[in-house]
């Protein structure tokens, strides 16, 4: 078969650091190749190369048989080539169908814009992902994982030959996760090329046909899925053997620390559970089922309306997250990009914004040093790959920007925390890492509340799951009894009984 | 590497150099210790206004009331100084009042949600109007008590040769470098202008902040008020008119961005220099006041487009 794109000898270094070199790649014609790597492999950045925001130091990149080469993305789109990036690039305050044909807006001969084929197509591209959103509706009152699924079809509305898609399954859960692997499955039927990138190893198994895998920006592999298993995978991605994907630690629970009771605030009615200092809770369910509306709610950032919360025992007014980080609560945001971290400040400003307490004496005068121990202590204990501790975070990969998150929030020392798709983007190595993290924060007494998309983690790291469906509680399970198929059962509980009402 | 690093990140400072060089090739009175420390004492007062722009700017917010602020500052200085009141007295209800009055335009923005645009554009007319009632305008003198001649030497005294206005400027620079890269205050400054949605979920009280960057900006167009009124030995109630546009000029010359979250106080200083050297020297040379305007301007926009260049091409 011929290749579709390829690839060869491409070097790339940003201000002096060496990102990429003498990679070859080859995407063919009908086929899904993964692109596997580690957290800042290169993953982001050789697509980018590929689609023309980045300009390649060497190299060179056949296309459809001649050599091209891309200075814009506008360029590449013009070629057929898409792309749905890692973090959402949508504009917030345009409606779905705008952002859909961004750049792209059907005129007549006059040159005005056609609302009602902008209005249609949008709806025909949203309807072939089975997704119920207006074309009018605004970009910032979607969830994530809507964004994403305004992100894929706006990929596909471009009709390209070759679409490359840098994690697009991160924010999403199994639901559409399959509906995107049906899409894919017709692309596929008619001859597309695509790459597919991802940190959830079991869907490469289960959708791609090549695998290329990347290591410290060196092409270490490439070949057929079918000859090879998910060990050796991941020995390619991380240089060694990994043992035990989920390590789980049987803490014995201490006291109630959290007790929430009634609670109801946007998105979540009549919720009351308790979790036990050196407890993690799982959280299962739904895009839209108000996982995230709950944590918000205990941390202050979603007002209640109804309801107590009590920490150690003593009745807590949350109404601000002022309160909740005075209560003691850490809260990890799953949209990084607009509520985690500050895109264009450094490592060391995003880290210490909430603990700066830790640092400051008088008139809040800051004890820059012990600062940048504690800081740089973090960076190590997470392994974040990164050139500085005032390297801007958007130059940051992905995943390291999770970690950064996640460290920020342990930095104020915390009695719960509240974890919003913590592993999202993060790679097998970094997420065991998490995983171990999360038990030791366990041991050491912290009420630990996980919000998760990953069945498997949630069931690998999880002390007791409860499952939220349309904002309510539908389910609650110990880790001996919970597994996968319950738990789903659940998740659909609660849309059954809103449509019988 | 090293060098256009350097000049990247100090792209003000090099302006202002250049700027020097030309001018003292143009016109070889301009370098005498008198004239830069006329030019210091010049720069002093819109120095001081824009420092405090500056905090309100890395919130990505603006400030548009101080010229009418340190009219009303001035004239109520000036009918204290007047009245015989003792000279801190007077000094510090001064400034008080110029922190209240920009705590009023921050609150408004904070807790009715209203752009620091309208609020402050609001603030700078209701603000002047109320100075021309209470100076029914006409200037207000500072009398000719005792307390008056102490008074006048903040705004032409000098200590050690420098004049004192420059001496408080510096002073304030001080504190203000200080708060911005010392203190938890500063960095949540920073923080709310970067992302204020990120600021609001780490805990930082926004609207605390954002009333005090308004009262910092309203306290320092305060002092600009004093020693504007010491200096002239009266208050004027036109005093201050238009004084905010070269405030945000001196800013946005230091390359601080109007978007929030990003720049030095250092910077803002440098802009000011760079307007007061840019002024002195066309007086010097004889220029028109109106061909002052058009050069000025040109300057600004020149030097803005090159610090523009100079990120983006990153
Ligand atoms: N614009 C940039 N400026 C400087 N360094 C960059 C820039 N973009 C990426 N890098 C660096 O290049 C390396 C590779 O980043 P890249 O985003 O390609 O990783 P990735 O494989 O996509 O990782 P992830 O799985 O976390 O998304 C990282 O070390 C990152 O810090
Ligand atoms: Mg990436």
């Amino acid at each position: 078969m011929t290749a579709l794109l390829e690839l060869k000898g491409v070097d790339k270094a940003f201000s002096n650091v060496r990102v990429l070199q003498k990679v070859d790649f080859v995407i063919k014609a009908g086929r899904v190749v993964a692109l596997a790597g580690e957290n800042g492999a290169g993953k982001s950045t050789l697509m980018k190369i590929i689609t023309g925001i980045y300009r390649r130091d060497a190299g060179t990149m056949r296309y459809r048989g001649s050599d091209v080469q891309f200075t814009s993305a506008r360029q590449s789109m013009d070629a057929g080539i898409a792309m749905i990036h890692q973090e959402l690039n949508l504009l917030q305050q345009l409606t779905v169908g705008e952002n859909i044909f961004l750049g792209r807006e059907p005129t007549d001969r006059m040159g005005r814009i056609q609302w009602p084929v902008i209005k249609e197509r949008s709806r025909y591209w949203l309807g072939q992902l089975k997704q119920d959103i207006s074309p009018l509706e605004l970009i910032a009152n979607l969830s994530i994982a809507q964004q994403q699924m305004v992100e894929i079809a706006r990929a596909l509305s471009m009709n390209a030959e070759l679409i490359i898609m840098d994690e697009p399954t991160d924010a999403l859960t199994d639901v559409e996760t399959k509906i995107l692997f049906d899409v894919i499955g017709h692309l596929r039927e008619q001859g597309k090329g695509m790459v597919f990138i991802s940190h959830r190893l079991g869907e490469i198994f289960r959708m791609c046909d090549d695998v290329a895998i990347l290591r410290d920006g060196a092409m270490v592999h490439q070949g057929p899925v079918s000859e090879i298993d998910e060990d050796e995978l991941i020995r390619h991605m991380v240089g060694r053997e990994l043992s035990q994907q989920y390590p789980y630690d049987g803490v014995k629970p201490g006291p109630v620390r959290l007790k929430v009771d009634g609670v109801s605030a946007h998105g979540v009615s009549n919720v009351s559970f308790t979790a036990h200092a050196g407890e993690v809770v799982g959280f299962a369910g739904l895009v839209g089922a108000g996982r995230t509306e709950l944590g918000k709610a205990i941390f202050g950032a979603n007002p209640t309306t109804a309801g107590t919360i009590e920490v150690d025992g003593a009745a807590t007014r949350l109404r601000t997250p002022r309160d909740g980080v005075g209560a003691g609560i850490g809260y990890v945001t799953e949209d990084r990009k607009h509520e985690g971290l500050i895109q264009a400040h450094g490592l060391r400003s995003n880290m210490s914004l909430i603990g700066l307490f830790r640092f400051s004496g008088l008139l809040g005068a800051l004890d820059k040093k012990a600062e940048k121990e504690t800081i740089t202590g973090y960076i190590d204990a997470f392994s974040i790959k990164t050139h500085g501790i005032d390297a801007m975070v958007s130059q940051l990969s992905g995943g390291n920007q999770q970690k950064v998150s996640i460290a920020k929030s342990l930095l104020a020392e915390p009695r719960i925390l509240i974890l919003d798709e913590p592993t999202r983007g993060v790679d097998v190595g970094a997420k065991r890492e998490i995983y171990n993290l999360i038990n030791e924060l366990k041991s050491q007494g912290l009420c630990i509340l996980l919000m998760s998309s990953d069945m498997p983690e949630l069931l690998g790291i999880s002390d007791r799951i409860l499952v939220l469906s349309n904002g309510r509680l539908t389910g609650s399970f110990s880790r001996d009894e919970a597994d996968q198929e319950s738990i789903m059962r659940c998740t659909v509980a609660g849309l059954k009984e809103a449509t019988v009402q | 590497m090293k060098i256009k690093e350097f000049a990247l990140e100090n792209i003000p400072l090099i302006g202002l150099v250049i700027l020097m060089i030309l001018v003292s090739l143009a016109s070889p009175s301009f370098l005498s210790v008198d004239n830069f420390l006329n030019i210091l004492r010049q720069t002093s007062i819109n120095a001081i206004i824009a420092m405090g722009m500056t905090f309100v700017i890395l919130t990505a917010g603006i400030d548009l009331s101080v010229g009418s602020i340190l009219a009303f500052a001035g004239a109520v200085c000036a009918s204290m100084i007047g009245a015989d009141t003792p000279l801190l007295v007077a000094l510090f209800t001064t400034l008080a009042i110029g922190a209240a009055l920009g705590a009023a335009s921050g609150s408004i923005v904070s807790f009715f949600g209203v752009q620091p645009f309208i609020a402050t554009l609001v603030g700078m007319t209701m603000i002047r109007g109320a100075v021309l009632v209470y100076t029914d305008g006409r200037p207000i003198s500072t009398g000719d008590f005792e307390v008056a001649n102490a008074f006048y030497e903040l705004g032409g005294g000098y200590v050690a040769g420098i004049p004192i206005p420059v001496i408080i400027a510096g002073v304030v620079f001080l504190v203000c470098w200080y708060v911005l890269n010392h203190t938890r205050m500063g960095r949540h400054v920073y923080a709310i202008g970067g992302n204020e949605q990120v600021a609001k979920l780490a805990g930082v009280n926004v609207s605390a902040v954002k009333i005090t960057v308004f009262a910092i900006s309203g306290a320092l167009a305060a002092l600009a008020g004093i020693i504007l009124t010491a200096r002239l030995e009266s208050a004027q109630p036109t005093a201050g008119l238009a004084y905010e546009l070269d405030a945000i000029a001196a800013v946005v010359l230091g390359g601080t961005s109007l978007m929030g979250g990003r720049g030095r106080i250092t910077g803002t200083l440098i802009g000011a220099l760079i307007i007061g050297v840019l002024n002195n020297a066309l007086n010097i040379m004889d220029v028109s006041s109106y061909f002052q305007m058009i050069a000025k301007g040109g300057v600004i926009l020149l030097a803005v487009v090159l610090d523009r260049r100079g990120k983006t091409t990153e």
